[in-house]
């Protein structure tokens, strides 16, 4: 009954995107309301080929594991997307002539192109994929409201395409990781909606007395970043059949709101939903029991407490009141001890296990996220206060510091637990190529290093040629000149990005190949010592 | 559910949870860690008593210190305004010669100049002043509109074709190719000729048929032998210092249907006192007469 019901939805839902998209008001909004319409179509042509109409719907296996390798695909998918985009862009930034002089490959358009595909496509599928696994296994239950899970899957790369189609034709609210408009914000709510439902309903019928510390993590990811989507999108569209909406926040409320949520992305999104990845699959992999218990629960109620209060250092020396710069610096310092509970940890959980770090490259790469969370989490803090941030704010020590966490935190820590999924998610006893993996950890290392040190570099120099006067209280530097002096940062932080993209070719050839059940005959990896 | 085990390789008691394979062991919080974390939020506390903190129902708590960033803003700004204000009335009150005969008030209107150009005018003409294809490099003595100080005072203050300014510099050159005024023909041989005037390769014969047709009609303004008039910002052509291009087709393209650069008039936008200074550090660059 639930299917057909869905189904009966899908295509009343697909007619009002063709009636929609035909008296849009504007072109970009016809697009939009076509793709949806599109969707709809393909959802119900698949799902009637498929559908056995006998109503005998045996369950294949225990864990509902198809929707989970799907993920991994569209993990590695957007993650290679996003990679390359950023690649793209910061070539435009060094060569604007890349720009290409056309409004839809202009940096404006690509950048949220970027940010977008790495930390919402890239990184939310990593988190979907993954908190579907873990849930599984550490409840003992296969998901619950049997395909749900299929919908927001596939309900999120349908968002995913919305918003990646709307940055490049200009569809955006100009709210930075807000950007999709009014309707996007809509189905994305509906798809988070069902993803909570899933998760929860789960984990209500899980085997085990207790729920494992990864899932508190995913849960408060799952819950807060609906709220954060929620209340900063809140916004009036100006007609139904038209992309354009004001948003309801103004001034300086619109701006706190914004940074309490894009603050609170890192925080749950970027933050606590990779806690979550680590906490099951670290241990997993150095098969070792979990460091403190104690320290899990304490860091973890921490954290969250503390974090939403810390938004508001985004907004240091702005219209933003005193008071409220205060309350963001101040939780932003005590901050720092939760983020770190977490990896210590991690990396105490290792203790034991050490040795493993030599034989097993995927188990390197883990404990790098690790180092590098650390290091950003210590960033941070340092940043949120005024006094540093009066020098660091607005220039490229901010990218240089997201990056060092997105890509040595986020990224390591998913990829590395791509490769931990993938031969048992397709049944293969181990990866094609363990050299292959090494490679990859090394370049994506110096990649990011070279990435983090030209913005340090060019973020520090780039604060101080603002701020530079001249003995008569004249400014010394133009903003062009400040430019200028960056160029050859720039281009290191080009080719960091490279490295970076080139390590992720290199994996999805790995993975490819483990998928297909090959297996590189390799001589000179080291072997476990035998006890 | 599992029962409560010693780990062999640390010793340490695990809490007897076990899901898919993983427990945990019992350690406690590291002392180093929670201390830090104590200390932290000591900090802070101590951070929201000093300054301020938190919402009241129509006020905020205001801090021990009595610290605002507005306030710290405008002391600083008042500081850095005390100490140019001396250097700012003189040079308000001043004549453009008798700021650069002062030692002292040549040197802080250069400093200011050079800073007042940086923000304000060198997304145009460059961050050395060396210009860019339309926008004059005003380190040379070519000057459009002319290079006294008076001149230069004028022309930043007034802009050039700026519509809301009446005092603007005006001018405009006639489009003698969409008007009709000449031929397609007639064009190409005065390009040609003008690029003999520079002294630049060209078919000598098609130059000398241009000859005419530029006394007759460009003389009058670029002057017989190409040396340009600043009243009427007619720039001299007979150099090799070319506005747009002395490419032949950029020269007949200008002819037939010529550019009008606009430069905005600055009286409007900044004091009167730094655009004196500007005038003085653009007059130093090099062509200042």
């Amino acid at each position: 009954m639930g299917t057909i019901a869905f189904y009966i939805v899908t295509v009343f839902a697909g007619v009002l995107a063709v009636i929609g998209a035909a008296l849009a008001h504007d072109p970009l909004f016809s697009i939009h309301a076509g793709i949806f319409a599109l969707a709809c179509l393909i959802t119900v042509f698949i799902g009637i080929r498929r559908h056995n109409f006998d109503g005998a719907n045996a369950p294949d296996t225990k864990y509902l594991d198809g929707v989970i390798r799907a993920g991994v695909i569209a993990t590695m998918f957007w993650g290679v997307v996003g990679f390359l985009v950023g690649v793209v862009i910061a070539s435009q930034l060094t060569f604007p002539v890349l720009n290409l002089d056309l409004e839809w490959t202009s940096f404006g358009r690509l950048r949220p192109l970027h940010t977008s595909a790495v930390i919402f496509a890239f990184g939310g599928n990593a988190l979907i994929c993954t908190s579907f696994y873990v849930v599984q296994r550490t409840s003992g239950a296969r998901l619950a409201l049997g395909n749900t899970a299929w919908f927001v899957f596939w309900g999120y790369q349908l968002f995913i395409v919305l918003a990646a189609t709307g940055y490049v034709l200009g569809v955006t609210q100009s709210k930075e990781y807000a950007e999709p408009e009014w309707y996007v914000d809509l189905w994305l709510t509906i798809v988070w909606v069902a993803y909570l439902a899933v998760f929860l309903m789960t984990l209500v019928r899980r085997k085990e007395p207790h729920i494992y510390v990864a899932n508190w993590f995913y849960l408060s990811f799952i819950v807060t970043v609906a709220m954060l989507h929620v209340i900063n999108n809140l916004a009036i569209p100006v007609s139904l059949l038209g992309s354009k909406s004001y948003i309801v926040w103004a001034g300086v409320q619109d701006a706190l709101t914004q940074w309490w949520y894009g603050h609170n992305a890192v925080g749950f999104f970027l933050t606590a939903g990779f806690l979550g990845m680590m906490y099951y699959f670290l241990p997993k992999r150095a098969e070792r029991p979990v460091y403190s218990y104690r320290l899990s629960i304490i860091h973890f109620w921490a954290l969250i407490f503390l974090y939403i209060w810390a938004g508001p250092h985004h907004l240091h020396y702005t219209a933003l009141p005193d008071w409220a710069q205060t309350l963001g610096m101040t939780f932003s310092i005590m901050l720092w001890m939760p983020s770190w509970g977490g990896m210590i940890n991690g990396l105490m959980t290792l203790s034991g296990a050490w040795d493993k770090l030599r034989t097993d490259p995927v188990l390197r790469m883990m404990v790098l996220s690790i180092a590098f969370y650390g290091m950003s989490t210590f960033e941070g803090p340092v940043m949120a206060i005024k006094a540093v941030n009066a020098l660091s704010h607005y220039t490229d020590w901010t990218i240089g510091h997201v990056h060092s966490g997105a890509l040595g935190w986020v990224g390591m820590i998913s990829l590395a637990t791509m490769y931990h999924l993938v031969p048992r998610l397709w049944g293969r006893t181990e990866l094609y190529s363990n050299k292959m993996v090494s490679w990859h950890f090394w370049l994506a290392t110096l990649g990011i290093v070279l990435y983090a040190a030209a913005m340090w570099v060019s973020g520090i120099m780039q604060g101080l040629m603002w701020r530079e006067y001249d003995e008569q209280g004249f400014l010394v530097y133009s903003f062009a000149e400040t430019v200028a002096a960056m160029k050859p940062f720039y281009m290191i932080r080009m080719f960091g990005g490279l490295l970076f993209l080139l390590g992720a070719l290199i994996m999805v050839y790995n993975l490819w190949r483990t998928v297909r059940g090959d297996t590189r005959s390799e001589a000179g990896m080291p072997v476990p010592a035998q006890a | 559910m599992s029962e409560k085990e010693i780990d062999d390789i640390s010793g340490v008691e695990t809490t007897g949870h076990e899901w898919d394979g993983i427990k945990e062991l019992n350690n406690p919080l590291p002392r180093w860690w929670i201390n830090t974390f104590y200390i932290t939020i000591l900090w802070a506390i101590g951070y929201m008593i000093l300054y301020p903190a938190w919402p009241l129902v129509s006020d905020y708590t205001r801090g021990y210190l009595g610290y605002s960033s507005r306030a710290e803003l405008s002391q600083s700004m008042s500081e850095a305004q005390v100490g140019q204000a001396v250097y700012l009335d003189q040079i308000r009150d001043a004549s453009l010669d008798e700021i650069l005969a002062s030692n002292e008030l040549r040197q802080f209107a250069m400093a200011g100049g050079r800073s007042a150009f940086l923000v304000n005018c060198s997304t145009c003409h460059g961050s050395g002043a060396q210009g860019a294809p339309g926008y004059p490099n005003l380190n040379d003595d070519d000057w459009i509109w002319g290079g006294t100080l008076d001149d230069i005072y004028l022309t930043i203050r007034h802009g050039v074709r700026f519509t809301d300014d009446w005092d603007t510099r005006d001018s405009a050159m006639p489009a003698f190719g969409r008007d009709g005024i000449l031929g397609r023909g007639e064009i190409v041989e005065i390009a040609a000729f003008v690029r003999s005037m520079a002294g630049l390769d060209i078919d000598p014969a098609l130059a000398a048929r241009g000859a005419e047709g530029f006394a007759d009609n460009c003389a009058a303004c670029h002057g017989e032998s190409g040396e340009g008039l600043r009243d009427l910002g007619a720039p001299a052509l007979a150099d090799a210092i070319w506005f747009y291009s002395s490419d032949a087709d950029a020269i007949a393209a200008q002819i037939s249907n010529p550019k009008h650069g606009v430069m905005p008039a600055w009286g409007a936008r900044l004091d009167d006192g730094i655009i004196k200074q500007l005038t003085v550090y653009i007059h130093s660059l090099g062509g200042g007469e």
